[in-house]
């Protein structure tokens, strides 16, 4: 018997050379093509498909290793994500900053009867999500190096999946193509949560399955209706320029509502998230906090602001009331909970409240607050999910109660979680503080009692925080703790260094990100401030010459 | 009178199928090792159809045509054919009803569906209808000595009989009103005269007659009790080869001939559409046995190809017809699934399939998530496609109850996947892919995924 084992390990061993010189081959190909394009002008390349496509293929690849090779399965997904970060930077660098119009451009013809293009580009919205995704995988595949190891193989194909997906999405401009991403990223999220979640893991993927589904069809049957009103379109751009009747654009606004705020998600289909992000696993819950709920945002800012103006104007208080109650329901939960994930679960609901908040306000603070508190969002929130997980990975319970006293034990982790905290919190000098107080800016400009109201969620937002500090690091040690390891190791002190440069970078410095934006958000304000006003014909404009 | 001899080039594809089948029949009765021999017949049959001179164009007078609308039925009805007999090979030896008419009775079958899909003529309609439905009661009844397998054989005979009735009865009256069996002359006597009581009587009755072997609500009722009876090969080939061709014969007649009363027959279809979407996705959610699942499954996306004919464009018959063309690929997929595993076909014999058998259990989800409708798969392009066609006709409204009911589907669906990949599989069940059946899982897997991709290189 094992004599027949032995032969056919053997086998498998020689397939998996040059599937581990294709996998090396793969992103030092993309690196070394990035190169050429970028010092010597060799060779021009497409920037945003490589960045969706590298992710994906590199899961097909590891689809393909023999299922041993747990080892060979991480490097290979760490190498893949590390070198779709590498190949992201020029977004950042060659980021073109004073123009609003989509750049890194790639366009062609998709499925011609349909007239669906392929049609890829980032403007100043979206660039920063897609250097979050970017980031973010490569720690979600370094917090999961010792703490998943069953089925190792699909978990990380899976990962790779929902990253290129998820830059997909950012980069859409086809409605079609953006729907595409939107929807291919349930399955591997769905695995996700389901296979590697914590012990209601079957209720918490099938009830966000659900919730996703039903929204992204009725946003389905708006992208229809759409296309036929743009005379048969989906392209994002032109569809900016379409002004659409007014009762039309109310409809379509709700349809688009449903898909984007089960994403975000707004107050009353909020629901699915506590029990998602409870049970999936760290890397799961990182990405679902971390960008997965910000595409809900960016649909908005993408797609129901500048599509419909008018609609957005009128329904703008409607939304400012949600965000409310968000930011403030939210909060107060939290202050009830017993379960350390769910506890930053529903924070996520409040945090999400503020950045609707910031977005409805329809000023720049506001916008630009908005986005800029999506990014510290995924940064601070993502990393308080790696701390739990690697705190989980030790101790193997959730509950607030079982801890106390972890300061003494994990110092350096303690320290860590410290600052993250105070982040979340918004204590200036931190990302969260420049987020949360442009946003109030923005909300007080727009409605008093909104900004007042939401103020009082970052008081509650210290409270359960520091409450949750307080029981966790603080108070009496627990003796159940005592000798459940050892502090953090240089990998997971790897993991959130670089979430802990971009707090304090963020927090004093915000400007280089700010400057991304500004000249997007400036066009999609002045398109919906337009909006409703009768053009001004060009006889008038001479006239006034 | 001197009648002239017929073209027989147009008709030349059911000729060679008939004549096959046929001679298949005769050779397995003295044929001592029989497998092999209906395969070969096929292949055989296959092959002079691409060697053989084939035209477009009409012939018997006018009776019977091929056009592009019939060669797009024809290649979903061989492509069936041929999926189910790569299925079928080692699965009825396995089942002991390895009988030597089972392949040509297949191929009788498909040549009666051919017919339906290229007649113009109500007479030449029904008898392919019937050489199709007599050949499928037969097939149902294969395992001759199991219990279920006959129980579903007479409930299919009995119902299917009945339809038949009705149906020809529709065309009874169809026939005194317009005094012709033509469809286009149907068409121009109608168009002329407009609505009448007894027209709108024959239209109901032929109407219930095509939902009978459409599968649609509310004549539904044969279809759990068969597909859960009938030989696995055998279910997967009527979920697919009769329904289209009820559609193809719905799209003929309708569009061409009953066209005048468009507003009459659109209520009609609207009702049949929501009601199999909304009986087949509900009743699926509470099943236990995957064959009946599916059946279900099969009676919704009835109503979803449903909605192209509702939408009374062109763009909706098209996009009925990429429908079903998708519908086939992930359908037949996940019958091949079902018939590699050898098992009562619970749901739970799906636990745990992903640790033992990663493939096979990949394979199915793909085809699950095909079946819910999600992209980047085919079964998104293809409700898409319907979808599409349906807003545009002005039934918005229809297309959100049809996303409500997708949404529902999704539960049994995922049903299976959380089965393989989220529970502890409680006893190993055997898992039998011969080579057959895996190249038909592999044509419809890649066919699922490349349509799903690039659908231009199929669709019209």
């Amino acid at each position: 018997m094992s004599g027949h084992e032995h032969a056919t390990v053997e086998p498998q061993n020689d397939l998996s050379y040059p599937i581990l010189a294709a996998l090396l081959a793969l992103p030092v190909g993309a690196v070394a093509m990035f190169i050429g394009h970028q010092y010597a002008g060799l060779i021009s390349y497409p920037m945003l498909s490589t960045l969706i496509f590298l992710p994906i293929f590199g899961a097909v690849a590891i689809m393909l290793l023999p299922k041993c090779k747990t080892g060979l399965m991480r490097w290979s997904a760490l190498c893949v994500s590390t070198a779709t970060f590498i190949l992201s930077l020029p977004l950042f660098t060659h980021f073109d900053r004073s123009t609003a119009a989509m750049q890194f451009i790639e366009r062609t013809d998709w499925i011609h009867a349909w007239r669906i293009q392929y049609y890829l580009g980032i403007d100043g919205i979206s660039v920063l999500f897609v250097l979050l995704s970017t980031l973010l995988t490569i720690l979600c595949v370094m917090v999961s190096w010792t703490a998943i190891t069953d089925k190792v193989k699909e978990f990380y194909a899976a990962l790779l999946l929902i990253e290129g997906s998820m830059i997909g999405v950012f980069c859409s401009l086809d409605l079609f193509l953006f729907y595409i991403f939107w929807e291919a990223m349930l399955i591997p999220m769905y695995i996700l949560i389901g296979v590697w979640g914590g012990p209601n893991r079957i209720y918490a993927a099938i009830k966000f399955f659900l919730f996703t589904l039903v929204g992204s069809l009725l946003m389905l049957v708006g992208i229809l209706v759409l296309f036929f009103a743009t005379g048969r379109s989906f392209d994002i751009l032109v569809m900016m320029k379409t002004n659409y009747p007014l009762t039309m654009q109310i409809w379509l606004f709700w349809a688009f509502f449903a898909a984007f705020a089960v994403k975000v998600p707004m107050f009353p289909v909020h629901t699915w998230l506590p029990d998602a992000h409870t049970e999936a696993p760290t890397a799961g819950s990182v990405i679902l906090a971390g960008i997965l709920i910000k595409m809900g945002a960016y649909g908005f800012l993408r797609l129901n602001m500048p599509l419909f103006p008018e609609a957005t104007k009128i329904l703008a208080p409607f939304m400012l009331a949600l965000s409310v109650i968000a930011i403030i329901y939210g909060a107060v939960i939290c202050l009830a909970q017993t379960d350390l994930k769910r506890l930053i679960a529903y924070s996520s609901v409040s945090h999400m409240g503020f950045v609707t908040l910031g977005i409805f306000a329809l000023n720049t603070q506001g916008v630009q607050g908005g986005i800029l508190q999506m990014v510290n969002h995924g940064i601070v929130t993502g990393a308080l999910f790696l701390c739990i997980g690697m705190i989980y990975e030790r101790t193997h319970t959730r509950r607030i109660a079982d801890y106390g006293g972890a300061a003494t034990l994990f110092p350096v982790f303690a320290t860590f979680f410290m600052v993250f905290t105070l982040a979340s919190i918004g204590l200036p000098g931190t990302n969260g503080f420049v987020g949360e107080f442009l946003i109030l800016v923005g909300g007080f400009k727009a409605s008093v009692l909104a900004g007042a109201l939401g103020a009082t969620g970052i008081i509650i937002g210290a409270a359960y925080m520091l409450w949750l500090y307080q029981k966790v690091f603080f108070v009496d040690a627990n003796p159940g703790l005592v000798g459940h390891g050892s502090d953090l190791n240089v990998r997971e002190v790897l993991t959130l260094i670089p979430l802990l440069i971009l707090v304090f970078w963020i927090g004093c410095y915000p400007n280089p990100f700010l400057g991304m934006m500004d000249a997007s958000v400036q066009q999609l304000l002045e398109r919906i401030a337009s909006a409703g006003q009768p053009p001004v014909s060009q006889t008038a404009l001479e006239v006034l010459k | 009178m001197n009648i002239p001899f017929p073209d027989l080039t147009p008709v030349l594809p059911e000729i060679i199928l008939a004549a096959v089948a046929s001679l298949v029949l005769l050779v397995e009765l003295v044929a001592v090792r029989k497998g092999p021999i209906g395969g070969i017949g096929i292949a055989v049959a296959l092959f002079l159809l691409y060697l053989l001179p084939y035209t477009h164009g009409e012939t018997f007078g006018g009776t019977f045509v091929s056009d592009a609308y019939s060669d797009w039925f024809k290649i979903i009805f061989l492509g069936n054919l041929i999926m189910t007999t790569l299925a079928s090979f080692q699965y009825i030896q396995r089942q002991h009803q390895d009988f030597g008419e089972y392949y040509s009775v297949l191929m009788f079958a498909t040549c009666g569906a051919m017919i339906m899909a290229s007649s113009r003529d109500l007479i030449t309609l029904y008898v392919g209808l019937e050489l199709m439905a007599l050949s499928t009661f037969i097939l149902t009844a294969m395992k001759r000595h199991d219990w279920w397998s006959n129980e579903a054989a007479i409930k299919y005979f009995m119902l299917g009989a009945f339809s038949s009735a009705i149906l020809l009865y529709g065309f009874a009256l169809l026939y005194g009103l317009t005094t012709s069996t033509d469809i286009r002359q149907i068409g121009a006597h109608i168009a002329t005269t407009g609505p009448n009581p007894a027209l709108l009587l024959s239209l109901v009755l032929i109407i219930a007659g095509f939902a009978f072997k459409i599968g649609a609500v509310p004549f539904h009722m044969w279809v759990p009790d068969v597909y859960e009876g009938a030989p696995t090969s055998v279910t997967l080939f009527m979920s697919v080869g009769p329904k289209a061709a009820g559609f193809a014969a719905i799209g003929r007649v309708f569009y061409e001939g009953l066209g005048a009363l468009q507003p009459d027959w659109t209520t009609f279809f609207i009702i049949l559409s929501i009601l199999s979407m909304a009986v087949g996705n509900i009743v699926a959610l509470v099943q236990k046995n995957i064959k009946r699942m599916l059946a279900y499954s099969a009676i919704s996306h009835a109503g979803y190809a449903l909605l192209g004919i509702v939408a009374g464009t062109t763009e909706g018959l098209t996009a009925m017809m990429n429908y079903l063309l998708i519908y086939a690929f992930m359908n037949i997929g996940a019958f091949c699934v079902v018939i590699t595993m050898d098992c009562r076909n619970d749901l739970d014999d799906y636990n745990g399939l992903a640790k033992n058998h990663p493939l096979l259990a990949a394979v199915m989800l793909i085809f699950m998530f095909s079946l819910t409708g999600i992209p980047p798969t085919a079964g998104f392009i293809g409700k898409f496609n319907v979808f599409m066609a349906a807003v545009h006709a002005g039934y918005t409204w229809l297309v959100l109850i049809a996303i409500i009911f997708s949404a529902i589907s999704a539960f049994f669906y995922l049903h299976v996947v959380m089965n393989m990949y989220m529970k502890p599989g409680a006893v190993r069940v055997r898992v039998e892919g011969f080579p057959t059946v895996l190249a038909a899982l592999l044509i419809a897997v890649l066919a699922v995924c490349v349509i799903g991709v690039v659908p231009s290189v199929a669709l019209r």
